[in-house]
């Protein structure tokens, strides 16, 4: 699904260079739950930033589903977003002056799906993630766990191939963490590639692979062997 | 491009925070109101200024025959003349340029002795003896009965046709009028048509204060002969009396034996020129209006440009995240571009609207306190409207620039790193 070949980025500040990514290789196949673990400033975010085509890279080359991704520009990068991945922030990042079932149906809009298929899809994922009954709340009227569900929703809505998540659970306390990642672990078992950056181990325990990154460079990718988040809950 | 959910869009943005709106769309709101203003006083001065023309056909003129100041061909110096009734045929003739060559005399007029009874009421009234094409010339409210026709004319009927205040100072109230006789300088005249001049201004009274009885009938009458003692002339719109006029004066000149150069001879008054004087002063009165209306609303629309480009900068983290969802540049641009369009046009109609009732107030309590010197009915028409409709959307376009480009220069991961 994913093929990442020797990824160079650096930022530039100033007359200061900062060399992020230092050649990344890094695979992933369908269907696949990974975690991308590292310390902050290890490049982490960076990575998820190039995979989700909201930041270029400097080298390398990088295929999303048979699709090279390079050289986009910001037309074509906004509908291989919507196309292809779906996105959970760690802040959750809804729109809040729309309700839950408007900011789940947003990337359908962009589709330029009709206004009656774009409710009744974003129902079907707001019911998917448990909320159907919030689906005219604002999200200043949910909980943050609410607030991320909703979010999954969102990601979930454009049927995407790959959910990058940042820090999903960051936010979050352990509990509701855990019914979060009950939540992706589900729909990971459906057949969704999903990629999540987090800095917690017993987050990361519930991926399926585990890749370890530091200054830069990958040092450790090994599978696992996964812990149902259902357990905790 | 403006579906329902665009409008759900725009409306979520605009009134999530109402009050601000609000305070920005008042300068748009303001510098249409006084546009608008500007422009129907203007309007109103115009109409008060030019019904001192009594809506006399503007390409025209009258002429009168002076005295010759140039002796010629035998003829002394200060010689009267006339003009006849032939005149208008050869000018008729001679100028295919002339719409309405109208022959006219008169009698009685300012403080004139009483020459109209009926009855035993008398009045001091303004005979005319006309043509039936001078109603297109000079138009008025026909209101009973007719004005003179050819027919008339022809039989040199004794008919006439009385402005309001014959009626008023000849006739009881609620009389019948039409079919009744007059006597005109001893003459019976059958009142045929009753009129009322088209605007109710200025010296309108004295206006209305007159008969009009067929030329011929008058020069029989009256023991006229051919004589005329002035012409209306109106010239087609394409052409403008003022160019014609020399030339027309060369040929009377020729047929009633006058020097070349004698322009003392004829009197004549163009009404075209002074029409041209007095337009020019509101056209420029007008662009003035326009001006300094543009020049207020100018700093209204800066205002809805300012508003949304911190409206942009608080939504980056927003727009940030719509990008990420697969909202295209144009998208996000198109979406700032419509709020501060609707923003400027809801604004600037409301601003319309309430000037369109300023204007109504005006004419509301013009009405209740009767005429005003020099100012009547201030106005605008629909043109303005449209006009007004339109720098509304260039200048909401213009708002919008700004902000939209400056919504999508951002990288979306920098977006989206804003707290």
């Amino acid at each position: 699904m994913i093929q990442i070949k020797d990824l160079h980025k650096s930022y530039h500040m100033g007359s200061n260079s900062l060399h992020v990514l230092k050649g990344i290789n890094f695979d992933v196949k369908e269907g696949e739950l990974v975690s991308i673990m590292g310390s902050s400033g290890s490049g982490k975010s960076t990575l998820l930033n190039i995979l989700g085509m909201l930041d270029e890279a400097d080298s390398g080359s990088y295929v999303l589903d048979g699709v090279p991704i390079k050289n986009l520009n910001e037309k074509i990068a906004a509908q291989y977003r919507n196309k292809f991945l779906g996105f959970i922030f760690q802040s959750f990042n809804l729109i809040n002056y729309k309700s839950a079932l408007d900011n789940v149906a947003m990337p359908l809009f962009y589709q330029g799906m009709k206004r009656k298929e774009r409710v009744e899809r974003a129902e079907h994922y707001l019911e998917k993630v448990g909320l159907a009954d919030w689906s005219h709340h604002l999200p200043s009227e949910l909980s943050g766990g609410q607030k991320q569900r909703v979010a999954v929703a969102r990601a979930l809505a454009s049927d995407p191939k790959v959910l990058l998540a940042d820090e999903p659970t960051g936010a979050l306390d352990s509990v509701t963490s855990h019914e979060v990642m009950d939540l992706i672990q589900g729909i990971n078992d459906e057949g969704k590639t999903i990629l999540i950056v987090t800095h917690e181990n017993d987050i990361a325990q519930m991926t399926k692979r585990i890749v370890q990154l530091k200054d830069g460079v990958i040092i450790d990718d090994s599978p696992v062997k996964q812990v149902r988040a259902k357990e905790y809950v | 491009m403006f579906n329902k959910d665009r409008w759900d869009e725009i409306l979520e943005a605009l009134t999530a925070n109402k009050f601000r709106t609000l305070l920005t769309a008042f300068g748009v709101f303001w510098g249409i109101t006084i546009l608008v203003l500007l422009l129907a006083l203007t309007n109103g001065l115009k109409n008060g200024v030019t019904a001192s023309f009594n809506n006399f056909a503007a390409n025209s003129m009258f002429t009168w025959t002076q005295r010759a100041s140039i002796s010629y061909k035998g003829l002394p110096k200060g010689r009267r003349f006339n003009y006849k009734l032939d005149d208008i045929a050869a000018l008729k003739s001679e100028f295919p340029e002339l719409k309405y060559v109208s022959p006219r005399n008169s009698l009685g007029g300012y403080r004139g002795a009483n020459n109209v009874t009926r009855g035993t009421n008398i009045g001091a009234f303004q005979i005319y003896g006309d043509y039936p094409e001078f109603i297109e010339q000079l138009p008025m409210d026909i209101l009973q009965g007719r004005f003179i026709s050819h027919s008339d004319i022809d039989a040199k009927r004794k008919v006439c046709v009385i402005g309001i205040d014959v009626v008023a100072g000849l006739y009881d109230k609620g009389e019948d009028v039409i079919g009744t006789y007059i006597k005109i300088n001893g003459v019976n005249f059958m009142v045929v048509g009753v009129f009322k001049n088209v605007n109710s201004q200025g010296d309108s009274e004295e206006e209305a204060n007159t008969i009009f009885i067929p030329f011929t009938t008058f020069n029989q009458a009256f023991n006229y002969g051919d004589r005329v003692g002035w012409m209306a002339i109106t010239a087609y719109d394409e052409f403008s009396i003022t160019n014609l006029k020399d030339r027309i004066f060369s040929v009377l000149k020729g047929r009633h034996t006058v020097h070349p150069n004698d322009d003392r001879a004829f009197g004549h008054r163009d009404i075209s020129e002074q029409f041209a004087k007095v337009t020019g002063l509101f056209t420029i009165l007008t662009l003035v209006g326009y001006f300094v209306g543009a020049l207020i609303l100018l700093s209204g629309i800066i205002g809805i440009s300012n508003i949304m480009l911190i409206v942009v900068k608080e939504r980056t983290k927003e727009i940030g995240v719509r990008r990420a969802l697969g909202a295209t540049p144009w998208n996000i641009r198109l979406q700032i571009l419509q709020e501060s369009l609707i923003l400027t046009i809801l604004a600037g109609m409301t601003g319309v609207a309430f000037a369109g009732g300023v204007i109504w107030l005006m004419n509301y309590s013009l009405e209740q306190s009767g005429p005003v010197e020099n100012f009547a009915n201030p106005s605008v028409g629909m043109p303005v409207v449209f006009t007004a409709l339109t720098i509304l959307t260039v200048s909401g376009l213009l708002a919008g620039m700004i902000p939209a480009n400056s919504a999508t220069k951002m990288k979306p991961v920098d977006a989206l790193r804003i707290e």
